[in-house]
This record gives structure tokens, sequence and C-alpha cells, in this order.
């Protein structure tokens, strides 16, 4: 699960992580009454305005049909007025959220951390993930802050450290330490550094995060070392144990079918394509997609209705497919193993008769127990659903169907 | 001979009396499978499927002399199953639950280095030896003894697999549903190697997924090691967009080393037969066999 930069950042403030300071606003209002506040702390009449989505390359993103940027510097309260106005209720597209955009319904008012001083502002760059490969977390650090951090990684990949952590001991101080010094840092710095790294990984641990992508990690004029943006994915398979984390979940930022699918307990990811599916097991799905493709359509989604194909969440698939303008024909493939195909078949025409008249062609794949029985139930509904069996007879006609519209 | 499981398994299995634990101890037991007995703690004493319930898993190994565990718990106790199941002596443990916490897999395959036993899973579909032993959840009707080893990441691609390898009339030895989360203990170049070094089998379907670089890796090992046996491949999700996670939780495209394509390549570089649609593994596999 994804949240916003402004709730990962109040998950590290917790575990004594230095942030740069900020108030969440959802009106222009609320952003100018914030930006004040952050002044009069900050002494200074500089404040940052990020818009909040689920999505990366904000600074460089802009607001659909103007030139605003969805992260940017404002040097008075009438600065904040006009940003927030310019971002809040419209849509911001970045490199990572596609031509469509995403819809910014809050913005983060924070302090201006380039403040001058002594010494120059450092941009550094820190992540924790899972190495699936070596089945422990890592720790990713580079002196290349504010970059693309996969550039970094195709151009000089020296300059990015790597520090493993065993998980039967956890992070210890010396990896900390060595990961201060490779980041060339000394005196004040480099102790905030130590305890920055410590706080963040407890931070990662307890909150059962899958990613944490701290970019910059700034150093300040003043020798502070704060999280400056917080990208924080947390692993849903853990959520339970952490009620307080489930609550950040933003609705808002996902697909709207993926979330009516979610409530139904369907596994479903919407994507671009003309041909619906509708299949049991994850592996399945995916390679109904590739099949669709293969015969010349574009996969509509990914939906894999678990391991009870019932004719409840059949429908519930067949309403959330429907539902897509783009749908131009529906491929359903079931693999009887444990469920039984002619059970699938029944609910496949209990569910095309509960929903009405559908108006385009679907196409039965049923294999597996009692595949035979299951082919006649369709084929004797007297709907318009083609029946196969052979995974290859459903390919041939996709199609049939696509080359006939 | 085959891998994993056989007719000799003395099989437990843990979460015995739960609804998942109950039927598919059921379905294993009518397949032929010698299940022993099963945990569930505080249940110990009881009878169940005519078999003895244990508190642990211990006294299930002691009583029984069980080899083999399968567990169905739920996943917040699932790590801790596992670890249970090592801690007993059991050798072959496979873990069908799905939806463990990462971190917890991770505390997991940690505790299990260095112990003479071998994990398949999290969220597989289990192992399956034709016509002599079931560990798992796999149909066994669409089975047919014979000479094709199966590894795979998914369940229901791997009986689609299997189903069109029987019906162009290619039996199998053993299929070994690997699981798609992040951290497994099997991974697909380790069950591979075990298929590579069964006698009995005599080629190869291994099925992948995109994310991570498993794949790769055990083709690398297959060309490394020889080519000794033709292996058929596929890998699902060429049409999956990056960044999204499809249905298992390792299934998410993080760069260009993991996608669909990358690894299908590496594949084909490696001397493994690509099939890009999943309708061709049963007729690839008659024509690697030049058959």
């Amino acid at each position: 699960m994804n949240i916003h930069e402004y709730q990962g950042k109040e998950i590290l403030k917790r575990y004594g992580v230095r942030i740069q300071e900020g108030i969440v606003a959802e009106s222009p209002e609320k952003a100018v009454e914030a930006a004040k506040q952050i002044m009069a702390q900050t002494n200074s009449k500089f404040v940052v305005v990020k818009s909040q989505i689920h999505a990366g390359g904000r600074g460089k993103g802009k607001v659909q049909g103007s030139e605003q940027r969805g992260v940017a510097l404002a040097k008075s309260v009438e600065d904040v007025r006009t940003i927030a106005t310019n971002l809040i209720g419209n849509v911001l597209v970045t490199h990572q959220t596609g031509p469509e955009g995403k819809k910014v319904s809050k913005v983060l008012v924070a302090q201006d951390v380039f403040y001058p001083g002594d010494s120059e502002p450092k941009e550094l760059y820190m992540s924790i993930l899972l190495d699936r490969a070596n089945a422990c977390n890592v720790i990713m650090a580079s002196t290349e802050g504010g970059m693309d951090i996969e550039e970094v990684a195709e151009h000089s990949p020296e300059k990015i450290i790597k520090e493993w952590i065993n998980p039967a001991v956890g992070l210890q101080p010396f990896q900390a330490r060595k990961i201060a010094f490779a980041l060339g840092l000394t005196g004040e710095a480099f102790k905030e550094m130590v305890k920055f790294v410590t706080s963040l990984y407890k931070a990662y641990v307890d909150s059962d995060a899958s990613m944490f992508e701290i970019n910059p990690v700034l150093k300040t004029s003043d020798n502070k070392i704060l999280a400056v943006d917080a990208k924080v994915n947390l692993d849903d398979n853990a959520l339970y144990r952490h009620p307080d984390l489930a609550n950040l979940r933003d609705i808002t930022e996902e697909d709207p079918l993926e979330v009516e699918a979610s409530a139904n307990d369907l596994n479903y990811v919407k994507l671009d394509g003309n041909v619906g599916c509708m299949v049991n097991g994850a592996g399945l799905a995916m390679a109904t997609m590739d099949i669709i493709k293969l015969s010349g359509g574009e996969p509509a989604n990914f939906l894999d209705v678990g391991g009870g194909a019932n004719a409840k969440t059949v429908e519930a698939g067949f309403r959330i497919i429907l539902k897509d303008p783009n749908v131009k024909a529906i491929l359903i493939n079931i693999f009887g193993g444990i469920v039984r195909c002619d059970r699938v078949a029944t609910g496949v025409v209990e569910a095309y008769k509960a929903i009405g008249d559908i108006p385009i062609p679907i196409i039965v794949r049923l294999q597996g127990t009692n595949a035979e029985e299951g082919a006649r139930i369709i084929d004797e509904s007297g709907l318009k659903v083609y029946s196969a069996v052979q995974l290859k007879e459903a390919a041939e006609k996709v199609k049939q169907v696509l080359s006939a519209m | 001979m085959s891998v994993l499981v056989n007719k000799d398994s003395k099989v437990i299995v843990q979460g015995f009396t739960g609804s998942e634990g109950s039927f598919h101890a059921q379905q294993m037991i009518e397949y032929g499978t010698n299940v022993v007995g099963g945990v569930t703690p505080g249940k110990g004493g009881q009878t169940h499927l005519d078999r003895p319930v244990f508190n642990t898993v211990k006294d299930a190994v002691d009583t029984t002399g069980a080899d083999v565990s399968i567990i169905f718990v739920p996943p917040a106790f699932a790590a801790d199953a596992i670890m249970e199941a090592a801690d007993a002596g059991i050798k072959v443990i496979i873990c069908i639950t799905e939806g463990i916490p990462t971190a917890d897999m991770v505390t997991a395959k940690s505790y299990l280095q260095g112990k003479d036993v071998r994990l398949i899973g999290p969220n597989c579909p289990g192992v399956m030896t034709a016509e002599e032993c079931k560990v798992g959840i796999m149909p066994g009707f669409i089975f047919k003894k014979g000479t094709i080893g199966i590894v795979s990441k998914s369940g229901t691609l791997t009986y689609e697999a299997v189903d069109q390898l029987s019906k162009v009339g290619l039996g199998q030895t053993t299929a070994i549903g690997i699981g798609g989360d992040p951290i497994i203990g099997t991974t697909t170049r380790e069950a591979v190697e075990l298929l590579m070094n069964d006698p009995e089998t005599e080629a190869i379907v291994m099925i992948g997924e995109i994310g991570g670089g498993m794949e790769a890796e055990a083709a690398r090992w297959i060309k490394a090691d020889g080519n000794r046996k033709p292996v058929v491949g596929f890998i699902a999700g060429q049409t999956a967009p990056k960044g999204r996670r499809m249905g298992h939780a390792g299934a998410i495209v993080g760069g260009a080393d993991d996608t669909a394509a990358a690894k299908m390549k590496i594949m084909s570089e490696c001397g493994i037969f690509v099939v890009d649609s999943p309708a061709l593994i049963g007729e690839t596999m008659l024509k690697a066999l030049g058959k």
C-alpha cells in the first residue's frame, strides 16, 4: 500500500527521524494559514508547496493546461495562495502518472530547508527495501541525491552504497557508521547521519514497510540531516497488525473499479485494452492477458476470482468489467481443479441472467473437473456465449470475435 | 524415482482440523498419500480423519516418524509453523498459506539456514509426484505418471501445463509449485536442479512470472550445467504494466530486468524452448523431445 509524503513523514518523525517540517492543507485558505505558522516558526519568508499524490516526479511535473509545477517554492504568503490555488482540485501530470495525470486534493506546506548557513547544503539519497535474492533488507545510499536512482545505477553504479542487514541481528551500529562515512560526512553531520540511518531502519521494520525511499536526504547548511521527501510503501500482508497504518489508505488515489473489486474480494487491476478477462489464479490470469494480446487484442484488466469461482463472484466480476467502456469482449478462463466446471458454468449463466442482456461477446473456457459438462451448460443456455475447452480454442475464438468487429 | 515426495513419504498436516486443512488432507488421503497425522495446538489427543492430532510438530514426529509437513495455518501464524516444523526435524516443509507478511518470511528463511531442511512455498499449490504422492492442493486427476518434471510459481497455470502434457501423451514425474511470494524457500534454480538430477525425469517445464530474477538465474544455471535435459519455458505477464502487483505479492515489474520479455530473452539465449503462448506448452515439449 502506498501512502502520501506527509503520512510517511509522520511515521518517520515518530521514530525520531528528522524531517522537513510541514502542515498538510486541503484548501488555498488552509495552505495560507499553514504557511503563516511555518514562516513564524522558521523565521523565514520562504515555504515550499508540495502537491500530495501517489506518484513521483512531482517537482518536474506540471498541472494540466498550465505551467504550474507540482512542487514550488513560495516567497510570500501571496505566492502560497497562488500556488495552492493552481494545484488543489487540478490534475498534475508527471512521468509516473501517465498522460491522464492525478488530481491533487491536498498540498503539504513545508519549511524551506535550503536556508543559508556556514556549510554548503548537500543532497543525498537513501532507501530501504527487500532484496529478494538475498532474502533480507538492504539499505541503499548515494551522494547523488535528488536524482532518479535508476539513472545513477545505470551511469555510475559505483556511487551507490549497499548495506545488507542480517535478519537475525538487525542493523548494527558499524553498518550505520559505514554508510555515514561512505557518504563523505564528518563531524556533526556524521553523527546526525548515524542517528538518521538507525532511526529510519527502526521505522521501516516496525511499520512492516516494503520500501522507504528518501530522496533527497538533506545535509543542511548547519549540518543537520533530514528527510525532505518520503516515499513509503507498506506490506499489504502485514497491515492486519497495524490498524493505524491501514487507516492511511487514500482510496481517492485508487481506480474506483479497483476499489469496488477489492470490496468484493476480487483481485483486479485496470488496464487500457479492449478485451476483459476473468480467471482463477494469478499466474493463469497473467497468462490469459498474454493470450489476448497474442490473439490480436489488448487486455482491459487483470482479474483473479480466486479459488471459489461461483455465481456471486462471477457476477461481481462481470459488473466490474462491464463498467469499463473500452471493453469489447470478455474471456473467462477457469481451470477447475478443486472447483468444478459445471458449477462455474451454472454461475456464469446465473450471473449473465442477473445482469440482463450483455451487449458484448463472451468466451468461456472451462477446463478441468467436469469440463465437458460445463461446456454443455454454456452451449445449451441459449445465451450469446461461446464455449471452449482447450486454451488454444479459446485463443482462436478471441481472434474470431475481434476480427468480426 | 522422483523428487521431494514419494510413496514412502510420511506426511503430517499443520492446521489439520481447520476447514482448508481438513478438506485438502482428505483429498491427499484419497490420492493415496501416506498422511500419518496432523497438528493443531490444543487439540492433541483427538482423532481427525481417522488419524491422530498432536499439539506440537515434535510430538507428531516422535510418534509417527513423519518427514514431510504441509502447512495450512492462517498467514499470521504460518512463519511460526514453518520454524516449528524445521525445529522438529521435518525434512520437507510445504507451505500453502497465502498472505504471510514478508518480514515474517525473512525471519523464517533466516531460521532455516544451515538446517537440513527444504521449504517449498509459501503461497504455492504444493508438490505432486504423479500417481504416488500428493502434498498440496493440485487436482490429482490431471496427472499421469511419466517423465516430465514441472517447476512453477503459479497454481492454475501449473495445472494448465500438466493437463496439456497429459493430453499429448506425456506423463509427469514431479510437479513442484514453488510459490508466488517475494521470499520463497526453494528458488526456480534449486527446483530445476532437483529435477535435472532425477534420473527418471527426461525433460522439464519451467513456468515463471514477472518480478525478481529467479528465472534468469535458473536459465544461466541450466546453460552452465550443459543443458543436460530439454527445458520448455514460459513467463506469465508479458502484458503486465510496470509497478503494479499482479495478484501474487512477488509479481511486480520493478526494473528492466524482471519483465517477461527480459526473462524470456535470457531463457532463449540459455537454450530453453521458450513459448510465447501458454497454450503451446504441451506441443512444444513434444518437439523438444523430438517426438
